[in-house]
């Protein structure tokens, strides 16, 4: 699995999502930005994001997936603040 | 689900105000991610417990099952799951685990001794 398979399944899982995804050997970082985080706390945003891989992280093919969550409008004011989102990863 | 691993999964929870399930300890952590939430509670100054998740595999799937969360660390304040080394990052730099840390050792100030 590679970032592309997980960007994928990421935007399919979650409608409207945009994600950016880097990585290799089972160690991933993603940044996804959707509005079906609004309103979610940030444990149910990554929630949703690890249910699209409860099998690969089981079996540890997904070893380890960084995640930054932001809605839309987040997004927006974190993009002046933090030119670099990925930066953490 | 093994109960007496689940039981000492939450005593740790309920009689630390801050809890951490990570690999290895926090003088010797074995994951970078576990690495990082430790290095965060140091640099807060409040005691915190860490539980070896390593040791036993079963301590994993069933703290797993509890937070419905299926990485490690796993941080626990105020004997709520708050998440994982991301989310505490993130809090931490935005300036929003330290009220949420004071506010739980105010509320449960027999833990803050221990």
């Amino acid at each position: 699995m590679g970032p592309d398979d997980l960007k994928k399944r990421i935007e399919k899982g979650i409608p409207g999502a945009t994600a950016r995804v880097e990585g290799a050997d089972a160690h991933f970082g993603a940044l996804v930005i959707a509005g079906a985080f609004e309103g979610k706390t940030r444990i149910e945003q990554h929630q949703m994001i690890y249910a699209l891989f409860r099998d690969e992280m089981a079996s540890q093919e997904i070893h380890a997936l960084s995640l930054k969550t932001c809605t839309p409008a987040e997004w927006e004011r974190e993009k002046e603040s933090a030119p670099e989102p990925l930066s953490h990863v | 689900m093994s109960n007496d691993i689940l039981d000492m999964i939450k005593r740790e929870i309920d009689s630390n105000t801050i809890c951490l399930f990570t690999k290895g300890t926090a003088d010797m952590p074995m994951c970078g991610f576990s690495a990082r939430a430790i290095a965060v509670f140091k640099e807060l100054g409040r005691p915190f417990k860490t539980v070896d998740i390593l040791p036993d595999p079963r301590i994993r799937q069933v703290l797993t099952s509890v937070s419905n969360w299926p990485t490690v660390p796993q941080v626990f304040v105020g004997g709520k799951f708050i998440g994982g080394s991301d989310i505490v990052v993130e809090m931490y730099q935005k300036g929003e685990l330290q009220p949420l840390v004071e506010q739980a050792f105010k509320s449960n100030p027999a833990a803050a001794t221990r």
